[in-house]
């Protein structure tokens, strides 16, 4: 802000003083600059006849994809089935360890600050730097394939996601309804249901169906790892260069996900 | 003589921060006494009733509530000791996602059990008085509501029946109609005062509005820098006494504004 003062006259008013103008101007011009150069520096490593040849390739594997195998829908029932269970199960398996993992967590309600608060935060930040499908990777190499291993997988990585949205929910709690109960006498734990509880009911319950929604699409790839579900017809069928068979399962995904999407704003809607 | 309900000696509040915002407070108040603590924004008001039942913890200084000294409490001691003192608050403090019986007997939460509160079994005689006191300030029909849907008026209603549930000995009210419009501050404090009489409750009474705590209130504390400037009946308020609280003004309105408000307040109804 730059009032400009003039004497004699009433004052002159800028959004910017003109030498802050000048460095917002060679701010933009720096960023053009590095647009330009990282275009070049992309544009030399990259081998432009397979760029100009990839719709011919495309519409090729579009017309190989087509059409869908409907018959082997058939098989697919049984891994769909695996697929929403990893989901709904590894969902509440992080419900079960994230919801403590944030009143732990949140400033407000932990225990400690120096001791149990850090902790609680490295487990939620490790759940979190861990994508699902690493965490699969892994557990298949500890547990062997299977649906196990997709279930802990899901709920390794949504804890930490759960755990993270929960204590800051927890800790943007109206602190006066905390203080009023606790002016009635009411006990440490009571202050918990009462008065924290039904604060962040609301951002729970959209938490862990959005979380549950999410777990849907990841569980539908935990398969190409060998962790149960849907994926691993997915990766068998793209070895076998089975296109119409791939173009099924995308289908179904797609619909179960669009369910999924549909369920989960329902009951959001019903809870908010 | 007895010992009155509440004896304030030498209570000193200095926050972190450095700014003292009790200093050196002498205060007595007997039994069933409605007493007025006015004072500017930034006197200590606020900070003195939490001192009372320790949301704030004092620096110095001695709190005793019937003859118990509260300052030196231990936590479960101060829960009980915090049952014969009801608060109430100027934002009502209500848990919004709770039904309005819910929030009223929140108030035994201090009498009853963790998984007798968490599964709602209160005994059958809170309910009853529960029951009994929405139906004296004419909300019994809103009892299954939730808290958010009612007016700031009505919340306010159940923000008292809350701390009356209790069976406070003392009300401790924080800027009870700073939420709401004349008419309803009016009603909030004439039931506030009604409800002591009828219990023989005392109560300490922040507020801005030196009109209402002139009409409502038997005897008027002033505050200001944390210190008590004046301590009287509501007729010993004038002009000087006023600039004592707050500082140079123009008071030859202010002092019979309670009247006019009335008349306002008359001619709505």
């Amino acid at each position: 802000m730059a009032v400009i003062n003039r004497p004699g006259q009433p004052p002159l008013w800028k959004r910017r003083s003109t030498v802050q103008d000048l460095l917002v101007w060679l701010g933009w011009l720096a960023a053009v600059a590095l647009t330009v150069a990282c275009f070049q520096f992309i544009s030399e490593r990259t081998i432009w006849a397979f760029v100009w040849d990839a719709p011919r390739q495309g519409a090729d594997l579009v017309g190989r994809m087509f059409p869908p195998a409907w018959g082997y829908a058939d098989q697919l029932w049984k891994p769909l089935w695996d697929t929403i269970n990893i989901a709904t199960l590894g969902t509440a398996l992080a419900v079960l360890l994230g919801v403590p993992l944030a009143f732990l967590a949140a400033h407000n309600t932990t225990p400690s600050v120096v001791f149990v608060r850090p902790l609680a935060l490295f487990i939620i930040v490790a759940s979190r730097s861990i994508n699902s499908l690493i965490w699969a990777l892994i557990l298949v190499i500890i547990l062997g394939p299977g649906v196990l291993a997709g279930i802990l997988a899901i709920a390794l990585r949504s804890l930490g996601f759960i755990g993270k949205l929960l204590y800051e929910a927890i800790e943007e709690i109206d602190r006066t309804q905390v203080e009023a109960l606790e002016s009635t006498g009411a006990n440490p734990a009571q202050v918990l249901s009462w008065a924290i509880v039904p604060q962040v009911m609301p951002a729970f319950a959209g938490i862990t169906v959005f979380r549950w929604d999410i777990n849907i699409r990841e569980a539908t790839v935990l398969g190409l790892v060998g962790a149960g579900g849907i994926g691993m017809q997915l990766e068998a069928s793209i070895n076998t260069l089975a296109w119409p068979q791939v173009t099924t399962i995308f289908l179904l995904i797609l619909a179960t996900v669009a369910v999924s999407e549909w369920l989960s704003a329902r009951v959001r809607h019903a809870i908010i | 003589m007895a010992e009155p309900l509440l004896v304030l000696t030498g209570l000193t509040k200095r926050y972190p921060t450095g700014d003292l915002a009790l200093d050196g407070v002498d205060l007595a108040v007997p039994r069933g006494q409605v007493m007025a603590l006015i004072g500017p924004s930034g006197a200590g008001k606020s900070t003195l009733i939490r001192c009372v039942n320790r949301l704030v913890e004092p620096t110095a200084g001695s709190v005793r509530l019937e003859g118990q000294e509260l300052t030196r409490l231990s936590r479960a001691a101060l829960r009980r000791a915090r049952r014969r003192m009801g608060m109430i608050f100027q934002e009502y403090a209500l848990v919004e996602r709770l039904s309005v019986m819910e929030n009223v007997l929140s108030g035994r939460l201090g009498y009853v059990g963790f998984w007798q509160a968490w599964f709602r079994r209160f005994p059958r005689r809170d309910i009853e008085q529960a029951f009994r006191l929405l139906d004296r300030v004419g909300l019994a029909h809103m009892a299954d509501k939730r808290a958010d849907a009612l007016s700031g008026g009505q919340r306010q209603r159940v923000g008292i029946l809350r701390a009356l549930m209790q069976e406070p000995a003392l009300l401790l009210v924080d800027e009870p109609t700073a939420s709401l419009d004349p008419k309803t501050s009016r009603q909030i404090m004439r039931l506030i005062v009604e409800l002591c009489e009828e219990r023989g409750l005392a109560a300490i009474i922040n507020i801005h509005d030196v009109g209402l705590a002139q009409e409502f209130a038997r005897r008027i504390v002033g505050l200001r820098a944390g210190r008590i400037v004046f301590d009287g009946p509501p007729e010993a308020l004038d002009a000087a006494v006023l600039t004592a609280i707050y500082g140079e003004e123009d008071w030859s309105r202010t002092i019979r504004r309670s009247d006019q408000e009335e008349d306002m307040a008359e001619a709505a109804a």
